[in-house]
Formats: C-alpha cells, structure tokens, sequence
C-alpha cells in the first residue's frame, strides 16, 4: 500500500527541502521505492539538494501537459536505486498545474512507487495547494521561531479542514543551549502551542549546509542532524523509535543551570 | 547585572505571545473587529457605570479547558470602573 506524503510549513527557509531529500533517502535506504515530487514550480530546489540538477531533462509540468511520458521525469538518485526525483519545471509558473491534474499524476505513481514525498512550496496559494490535493498524509516543519510558528499553524488550520489521516510536526534547528539557557522553545513548548503529535526533532548542525553544499543527503550519517532525520524515517514507515526530547527538555538540574545562565 | 533583572526568559515571552496571537489568528477576528467589540461593550457598560474607555483591553485567549488540545478560545474584557454609581442617578 502506497503512501502520498506532503512536506509543508508555510514559512520559507524552515527546511521543507532538507527534510523531504532526507527523508526520501532514509525511506530507499531501509529498502521502500520512494518518488520525492519537487512542486515548487519556478524555483525547484530538490534537485540541487539531492545533487541531481544535472540530470534532469523533462520535468513535472512535461508529465502534467503531456511532452513527456511519466517515467521520463523520473531521476534515478545516485545512491538509492529505489529512489527516484520528479523536479518540477524552473521556467513556468505555479498556475502551470492545477489540483486535479497533481491528484492524477500522484494517481499513476502510487502504483510505482511505496512512499510519494511531495515538497510543498512555502505560502499557502496554488502551489501549496496543489501540493495538498493529493496528499493523504502530511509533514509540517517549522523552527522554535515566532513567525515560523504562526505560520505552520494556520498551514495545520488550512490541513485540519481536509481529510489527511495523518498531520505531524518536525521541529527543526533547535539549539539545546539556546533551550537551557532560556532563550529559545523547547520542542515541548512547540508541541504544545500546536497541539500537533511530534515527529521528530532535528537539531542545528552545521553538518546540514555540508550536505547541501555536496548535493548528498546526511541521513544515516553519524552526525546529529543525520541521526534525528533516521529516526524521523523510521517512524514515518511506523517503526516505534522513541522521540529524543533531549533537546531542549527541562530537568531539574538544566532548570538550576538556566537560572545561573540568566544571573550570571 | 542587566539580566538580573529580567523577570522572564526569552523563551517565555516568545511562547506567550504566540498563545494570544495563535488563538486570535485561529479565531480568524481582526484587529479592526476587535476595537469594533471593544466600542460596543464600552457603550453597554457605560449605561450603568463610568468606565475609563482609554484604558480598557480586551483580548481573545485560551481557556483552561482541554477540551479539543485546551485550543477553546475566550474573549475576556479588562474594564476599569470609575465610579460604580454613575448609572443608577
């Protein structure tokens, strides 16, 4: 049985990309066939992320208008041989697709394919909402930040009022001295605030910009950011891997600590 | 010594003001509506009191119920009274 994932947050810059590219790979790396669909039309970023931008030849919008055939967009990634891109085209616009015409393509894959991870552009106008139309579950990310937050509240209020089985929250770039120190959400005070089961947590890490610099995915590395987004891909697949609060979680002893961090 | 006397944490500040501001964005109630509810409950209230309008606040927050994630909004009115026998000349 296929799934029809949608990575979303409203805000831009959060890591919708970082996220669908590790997770795509997290998901071919335990062995499912995986399409992760790029629908921010115009500015197309999955293909640079996944080091794939020199292969691409036909695009979404070919599928959609019928220049191409479906399995001519797809790009075979370099390391994953179950994993496969559909960018989307670089020179049109958002209104080049429309709802019903992305439920249709989604249609056709989901009998390729186990896992179709659509990358939502940031805003909540077409583009996102033909991201959306044939999703049947979604991924909101977002950052311990005020406007990211707001954001990705009203992309849950926009998601709440269609029929997804599953709304999840990635909190991402959190910075646990930051937490300890007072001057940042913890992952718990996220959660709260949105009221939207939790994911995964995925801390700040230098190692992230490495990877994009280098076009591969960190998932499964040994780094922090590599390690949070394995998890986070087991627990898509419905693995029960236990959720690391470690991240801004408040003791007793880091409370103590904080105090003297804001006296001192 | 500047932090010593900071009395909440950024951290704090940043969780309350999204609670008020999430729970008015989720209410979908402009900030033009909320001075519209504002004038009109200052004219009602005004029939049997002095009030002092200027300083009035009103405020949609969340309620302590957690029924659907605690998300039930409340409209709440901070109306300081001037003199309480004004109405009843």
């Amino acid at each position: 049985m296929s799934e029809v994932l949608v990575v979303t947050s409203g805000k831009g810059g959060v890591g919708k990309t970082t996220t669908c590219a590790n997770l795509g790979t997290g998901l071919a790396a335990m062995g499912y066939k995986v399409c992760l669909i790029d629908t921010d039309i115009g500015l197309r970023n999955l293909d640079v992320v996944m080091g794939l931008e020199n292969r691409i030849v036909y695009n979404l919008v070919d599928v959609v208008e019928g220049n191409c055939r479906l399995k001519q967009a797809l790009i075979r990634d370099k390391r994953w041989p179950s994993l496969y891109l559909m960018p989307c085209a670089q020179t049109r616009d958002k209104t080049s697709v429309n709802p019903s015409q992305m439920v249709k393509l989604v249609t056709h894959l989901r009998e390729i394919f186990d896992y179709i991870i659509l990358d939502c552009p940031a805003g909540i106008e077409q583009g996102f909402q033909n991201a959306v139309a044939g999703a049947d579950r979604a991924i909101v990310v977002t950052t311990p930040e005020v406007s990211a937050i707001r954001d990705a509240d009203r992309i849950i209020g926009l998601l709440e009022a269609r029929e997804f089985s599953k709304i999840e929250l990635v909190i991402n770039r959190i910075r646990s001295d930051m937490v300890r120190r007072g001057d940042m959400m913890s992952a718990s005070d996220v959660t709260d605030i949105l009221s939207v089961p939790l994911i995964g947590v995925v801390p700040d890490d230098e190692h992230v910009v490495i990877s994009t610099n280098q076009g591969e995915p960190l998932v499964g590395s040994m780094t922090p950011a590599g390690k949070a987004y394995q998890n986070i891909s087991y627990r898509v697949s419905g693995k029960d891997v236990p959720l690391n609060l470690e991240f801004g979680r408040i003791t007793f002893w880091t409370k103590i600590s904080g105090i003297f961090h804001t006296t001192g | 010594m500047r932090n010593f006397f900071r009395r909440r944490s950024s951290r704090e500040v940043a969780r309350d003001r999204l609670k008020i501001l999430l729970i008015s964005d989720r209410v979908n109630c402009s900030a033009q509506t909320m001075e519209m509810i504002k004038n009109d409950i200052a004219r009602v209230i005004s029939k049997y009191m002095k009030i002092d309008v200027d300083s009035m606040e009103i405020q949609i927050s969340k309620t302590g119920s957690m029924e659907r994630g605690g998300k039930n909004p409340v409209l709440s009115a901070n109306i300081p009274i001037l003199d309480i026998g004004n109405g009843d000349k």
